[in-house]
C-alpha cells in the first residue's frame, strides 16, 4: 500500500531529527532537514505514480481514534489533495534549499520549518474534520517562531498578526463545525457525517455556519478584506519561510473552503455566492493596484500573492466545476511561482544587495551584476502574468471561462486583474533588474562583484522553474487527476451552470 | 444511623495514610532533622511527602469503585476515584516543584500543610452530604490560606494570604447560609433527599436565595467571575508551590464537589433542558452567566498582565468559565468532558509554576521580561514551558486543545443555541482566539527575545526536571490519545 499516510509524521520526525542534528552543527541540520523533504518528495512521487483517478476519497488509513466523539484517524486522497502534496512536497525541497543560509540557531529553524510542512501534508491528507483541523492548527504556530525568530521588517509585529488571524479564522472554523456537529447531531466528525448533519440545520443556520465556516478557511487563503495579514507576514518572514507562506500556507484555507466549507453546506453557498464572487474580484483588483505603487520589492511580491489567490477564491465561488478544477490548478501554479518570486527578492536579491528598496535597485545594473537572479525573475514573472506556456495561463483560463457563464462582470473585473498583474510585474522587473547604472548611484562600484547563485539556489529554481513550464506546457497532467475528483458526489455544488 | 466505622475505615484509608504521613515528617523533621541543612530536610520531607502520596493513589486504584459508603454520606463512584487520583498527582507534582523552588525554612510543617489540604481535597471528591462537604473544603481551605502565606520574608505572600483568608471567609460564610437555608427547606443534609425534596416542592425565592449563595462559594473556590478578585494577588504573591496547589488539584477537587452537589443535590432547580422544572431559581442560567462574565474578564484582562504570575491568574479566570461550562454540559453528558478538562488544566497550571519555580531559583521571575532569554538559560525549562503555555492556549496535539474541543462540542450538543450552554460555548471559542495572544507574549519572551542582562544558565535539579518533562510528555500523551481520560466514564 502507499507510503502517503506516513509523510506527516515522517516529517514531524525529521523535525525533532533537526533539532538534534542542530546541536552538532549547523549542517548536519542542514542536511537533515533536505533530506527528510526529499524523503517525503520521493514518497509523495511513488504515491503519485501509483494513482489511479476516481471520483471520490480513496482511503489511505481509517481506524477509531476517539471513540466517545466518533473521531476516527482517517487520511485519504483524491486528485485534488494529491496535487496540493506534491506542491507541498515541491514547495518544501525548494524552501530548505533556498534557507541553506540561514546561520542561527539552524536546528531550531528547520524543526519549526518541518512542524509547518508535516501539518500541511496532514492537512491535505484528512478526511475527518477533527483531524484536519488539529494538522492545520499544528501548521499555524510554528508560523509565529519562523517569522519572529528569523525574520526582517517588523518581524514581532508580523508574525504576530499573521498568527492572531490564522488562529483567529480557525476559530471561526471550530465554532461553525461545533455548531453543526451539536445542533445537526452529527454522530462523528467525518465529512459525510458532518453534511448528513448539516442538512438538519434550519437555513437561517446553514446560511451562518458556512459563514463561519468558509470565512475562517478563507481568511487564510487571503480573501479581501481578511487578507491584510499576508503582504505584512509575507514581508517580515525569511524566505524560506515566505515560500511556504505563500506557496502552500495560503492554499490550506482554499483548500478548507473547498474540502469542508463548500461540500458541507451547499445551501449557504448558494446564498452568500454573489458576496463571495464580488470579494474575490475586490481582492484580485485591490491587491493588484496596491502592488503596482509598492516602493518595496517584497511587498510587491507580497501583494501580487493576495492578488493571484483572489483567482482561486474566485473559481471556487464560481461552483461551476471547470473552474473549481482551474481554481485547484492555479492553487498549484501559484504556490510554484510566488514561492519562486519570494526566492528571487529574498535571496537571490537581499541577501546580496541588502536592500529592496525598488528605488536603490534602480540605481544597480543588477542584469548584469546577478543575471542569474534576473533571468530566474523575468521567466517567473512571465508566469505569474499567465503567460500561455506556465502553469498560471491554463488555471487562469478555465478560471475566467467558468467565471463568464455565471456572471460576465466578474469576468470583466478578473480581466482587468490580469491587465494589473502585467503593469505591476513588468514595472517591477524594469525596477528591480534592469535600472540605469550610475544615474545617481554611489554604490554600483562596491557591489560590482555580487556573487554568483550558488548550488542550493540554482536547484531550487530550476525544481520551481521546470514545475511550472512542465504544467504550464502539460496541464492535463494535474487536470486528469483534479477533474474526476470533482465528479464527486461530495462536490455536487459545483454543476456546470448556464452553457452547454 | 447505621453506623460502620471499620467500613468507614477501610474506605478513608488513603486519607489516614497521608495523615500518617504528615505526622511521621514533622516529627522525623525534630528528631532526624535537627542540625541538618535546609536543603535535606526539605528533600526528606518532599520524598516522605511523595511517598505518602503514592502510597494513597495506590489504595485508591486498588479499592476501585467502593459505591456508596456509610449511609451514603461518602460516594466513590467513578468520577470520585479519578478526581482522587488527579488530586493526588497533582498533589504530587507540586511537591516535587517545592524540591525545584527557593524552599522554605520550615520545610516538614509546609509539606504536612500540603498533605492536609490534600486529605480536604480528596474528601471534596467524595462528599455526598452537606456537612461533609463543608468539612472537606474547609479542611483544604484553612490549610491553603496558611500556605499562601507561608513565605514570611516576603510581606506580598502575607498580603496573598490575608486577601484569600477574607475572601475565602466570607465566601464559606455564604455557603454555610445557603446550606442552611437548603436545610429548612428540605429537611435534609443529604444529596439525594434534597433532590427528592426540591422535586416534590414549587421554586420559592428562598430556594433561588441559596442556590445563589451557593454559587457564591463555587465562584469562590473556582476563580469564577465575579468572585475572582483573590487569585491575582494570591498567584503572585504565594509562594511557588502553594500557587501550583491551589490553582490545579483544588480547582479540579471543587468542580467535582460542585457537579456533585449541583446536579445530584440540586438538579431539580437546573432549570436546564432536560430536566422538566424551569423557575426562577434555574441555577444554569446563573452558571452559564458567570461562566459568561469570566471567559470575557479573564481574558480580555490577562491582555494588559506584565507580571507572569497574574496572567496566569487571569488565564485561570478565563479557564475557569471554560470548566463551568463543562459543568453545565455535565448533567446531560456526564463528568467526563468537564473531568478531563480540569485535569489537564491542572497538568499544565502545575508545570507553568514548576517553571516558575526553577526560574525564580537561579534569579527572579517576576514580569513577562524575566523570561526573556529563557531558551538559552534552560532550554529544557523553555521548552516544558512552551508545551504547558500551548496546552492552556488550546493548541493540538497537546491535551488542552481536546479538552476545550470536548467541552465546547457537548455544550453545543445539549441542544444547539437552545440552551444558554451553547452561546457560553461560542463565545468561549472567540475568546479562545483573544487568548492566544497573551500566550504568544509569554513565549515570545522564551524563545524569541534575547535578555538584555546576560544571566547565567539555569541548573535544573534532577526530580525537578524529571516532573516537568513527564508532565509535558503526559500533556502530549493525553492529547494524543484523550480516550485514556474520558474512557473512564
Amino acid at each position: 500500500m502507499s507510503l502517503l499516510p506516513w509523510i506527516p509524521h515522517l516529517t514531524f520526525a525529521g523535525a525533532l531529527l533537526s533539532l538534534a542534528a542542530g546541536t552538532r552543527s549547523a549542517t548536519a541540520a542542514r542536511v537533515t532537514a533536505l533530506g527528510t523533504a526529499l524523503v517525503g518528495m520521493v514518497l509523495v512521487a511513488i504515491g503519485a505514480v501509483n494513482f489511479a483517478p476516481t471520483s471520490g476519497l480513496q482511503t489511505l488509513v481509517d481506524v477509531p481514534w476517539i471513540q466517545e466523539m466518533g473521531i476516527r484517524y482517517h487520511l485519504a486522497v483524491d486528485g485534488i489533495s494529491l496535487t496540493l502534496v506534491v506542491l507541498t512536497s515541491l514547495a518544501a525541497v525548494a524552501g530548505i534549499l533556498f534557507s541553506w543560509t540561514v546561520e542561527e540557531r539552524v536546528g531550531e529553524f528547520f524543526a519549526f520549518y518541518l512542524l509547518l510542512i508535516g501539518g500541511v501534508y496532514g492537512v491535505f491528507l484528512s478526511a475527518d474534520v477533527f483531524l484536519l483541523f488539529v494538522f492545520y492548527e499544528i501548521a499555524i504556530v510554528p508560523k509565529y517562531f519562523l517569522i519572529a525568530g528569523w525574520g526582517s521588517t517588523r518581524r514581532e509585529y508580523g508574525a504576530m498578526k499573521l498568527v492572531l488571524y490564522s488562529f483567529a479564522g480557525s476559530s471561526l472554523v471550530l465554532a461553525g463545525v461545533l455548531w453543526t456537529y451539536g445542533a445537526g447531531g452529527a454522530d462523528g466528525f467525518s465529512l459525510s457525517a458532518l453534511a448528513e448533519a448539516a442538512t438538519r440545520l434550519s437555513h437561517i443556520e446553514t446560511v451562518v455556519v458556512f459563514g463561519l465556516v468558509f470565512f475562517g478557511f478563507a481568511t487564510l487563503a487571503g480573501l479581501f478584506p481578511l487578507h491584510t495579514w499576508a503582504p505584512t507576514g509575507h514581508v517580515a518572514a525569511p524566505t524560506g519561510a515566505s515560500m511556504l507562506l505563500a506557496g502552500v500556507v495560503m492554499k490550506l484555507g482554499a483548500y478548507g473552503c473547498l474540502r469542508v466549507a463548500l461540500p458541507l453546506f451547499p445551501d449557504g453557498f448558494t446564498a452568500w455566492q454573489p458576496v463571495l464572487g464580488w470579494l474575490a474580484v475586490a481582492g484580485i483588483v485591490y491587491a493588484g493596484l496596491i502592488a503596482l505603487v509598492q516602493n518595496d520589492f517584497k511587498f510587491v511580491i507580497g501583494y501580487s500573492s493576495v492578488s493571484h489567490m483572489g483567482f482561486v477564491m474566485l473559481g471556487l465561488a464560481t461552483g461551476e466545476r471547470a473552474a473549481v478544477g482551474g481554481a485547484v490548478l492555479q492553487m498549484f501554479s501559484h504556490g510554484v511561482i510566488a514561492g519562486l518570486l519570494f526566492a528571487v527578492v529574498g535571496r537571490m536579491v537581499y541577501e546580496r544587495t541588502h536592500t529592496r528598496d525598488l528605488t536603490e535597485l534602480q540605481a544597480l545594473p543588477l542584469h548584469r551584476l546577478i543575471p542569474g537572479a534576473a533571468g530566474v525573475f523575468v521567466i517567473a514573472g512571465l508566469a505569474s502574468m499567465g503567460l500561455p506556456g506556465f502553469s498560471g495561463f491554463p488555471a487562469e483560463l478555465k478560471i475566467l471561462v467558468g467565471v463568464w457563464r455565471v456572471n460576465v462582470w466578474w469576468t470583466v473585473w478578473a480581466g482587468l486583474g490580469v491587465l494589473v498583474a502585467g503593469a505591476f510585474t513588468l514595472r517591477v522587473m524594469q525596477r528591480a533588474f534592469f535600472g540605469q547604472a550610475g544615474t545617481d548611484a554611489a554604490p554600483v562600484a562596491e557591489s560590482s562583484s555580487l556573487a554568483p547563485l550558488s548550488l542550493p539556489e540554482k536547484t531550487g529554481a530550476a525544481l520551481l522553474l521546470g514545475s511550472t513550464i512542465l504544467i504550464g506546457l502539460k496541464p492535463d497532467l494535474l487536470l486528469d487527476w483534479i477533474m474526476p475528483a470533482l465528479q464527486s458526489p461530495a462536490f455536487h455544488f459545483a454543476a456546470t451552470k448556464g452553457g452547454p | 444511623m447505621n453506623a460502620d466505622y471499620g467500613e468507614l475505615l477501610r474506605a478513608l484509608l488513603p486519607e489516614a495514610l497521608l495523615v500518617a504521613t504528615a505526622f511521621l515528617i514533622v516529627s522525623l523533621d525534630l528528631v532526624w532533622g535537627r542540625g541538618r541543612s535546609r536543603e535535606g530536610r526539605l528533600q526528606m520531607a518532599v520524598l516522605m511527602g511523595a511517598l505518602g502520596v503514592i502510597a494513597a493513589g495506590v489504595v485508591i486504584c486498588q479499592d476501585g469503585v467502593l459505591g456508596f459508603v456509610w449511609d451514603g454520606t461518602l460516594n466513590f463512584d467513578r468520577l470520585a476515584i479519578s478526581v482522587r487520583v488527579g488530586v493526588l498527582v497533582l498533589t504530587g507534582l507540586s511537591l516535587l516543584g517545592t524540591l525545584g523552588g527557593r524552599g522554605t525554612d520550615q520545610p516538614a510543617e509546609y509539606v504536612a500543610l500540603v498533605l492536609l489540604a490534600t486529605i480536604g481535597f480528596l474528601q471534596m471528591a467524595v462528599a455526598r452530604n452537606l456537612l461533609m462537604a463543608f468539612l472537606g473544603l474547609e479542611l483544604a481551605s484553612l490549610s491553603l490560606y496558611v500556605l499562601a502565606g507561608y513565605d514570611r520574608t516576603r510581606p506580598e505572600s502575607a498580603e496573598a494570604a490575608l486577601k484569600y483568608f477574607l475572601q475565602g471567609g466570607v465566601s464559606a460564610a455564604m455557603l454555610l447560609f445557603g446550606f442552611s437555608l437548603l436545610f429548612g427547606l428540605t429537611g435534609s443534609i443529604e444529596f439525594g433527599e434534597i433532590a427528592r425534596a426540591l422535586v416534590a416542592q414549587p421554586p420559592t425565592a428562598l430556594g433561588a436565595v441559596a442556590i445563589g449563595l451557593i454559587l457564591a462559594a463555587f465562584g469562590f473556590k473556582v476563580a469564577v467571575a465575579p468572585f475572582h478578585l483573590w487569585a491575582p494577588d494570591v498567584y503572585q504573591g504565594a509562594p511557588t508551590s502553594s500557587a501550583a496547589l491551589i490553582a490545579s488539584a483544588s480547582k479540579l477537587a471543587g468542580v467535582a464537589l460542585f457537579w456533585r452537589l449541583l446536579w445530584s443535590g440540586l438538579g431539580p432547580s437546573s432549570g436546564g433542558a432536560g430536566m422538566g422544572i424551569s423557575g426562577p431559581g434555574g441555577w444554569v442560567t446563573m452558571v452559564a452567566a458567570m461562566a459568561s462574565a469570566s471567559l470575557v474578564l479573564g481574558n480580555i484582562v490577562a491582555l494588559v498582565q506584565s507580571n507572569f504570575r497574574r496572567l496566569l491568574a487571569y488565564s485561570a479566570i478565563g479557564h475557569a468559565g471554560g470548566l463551568g461550562l463543562g459543568l453545565l454540559s455535565a448533567g446531560e453528558v456526564g463528568p467526563g468532558p468537564m473531568f478531563y478538562y480540569a485535569a489537564t488544566y491542572g497538568l499544565a497550571t502545575v508545570g507553568a509554576f514548576g517553571c516558575i519555580a526553577v526560574v525564580e531559583r537561579n534569579g527572579r521571575c517576576e514580569t513577562l521580561v524575566d523570561l526573556a532569554g529563557l531558551r538559552r538559560r534552560s532550554p529544557l525549562v523553555a521548552g516544558c514551558l512552551a508545551v504547558f503555555i500551548l496546552s492552556l492556549a488550546g493548541i493540538p496535539p497537546l491535551a488542552g486543545f481536546f479538552g476545550k474541543f470536548v467541552v465546547f462540542a457537548v455544550a453545543l450538543r445539549i441542544d444547539g443555541l437552545g440552551h444558554p450552554a451553547g452561546w457560553v460555548a461560542l463565545l468561549a471559542i472567540g475568546m479562545s482566539a483573544v487568548a492566544l495572544y497573551y500566550y504568544l507574549l509569554v513565549l515570545k519572551q522564551v524563545w524569541v527575545v534575547e535578555a538584555e542582562v546576560e544571566s547565567p544558565r539555569i541548573a535544573v535539579p534532577t526530580m525537578a526536571a524529571w516532573a516537568l518533562v513527564a508532565t509535558a510528555l503526559a500533556l502530549l500523551f493525553f492529547g494524543i490519545f484523550p480516550s485514556l481520560l474520558l474512557g473512564l466514564f
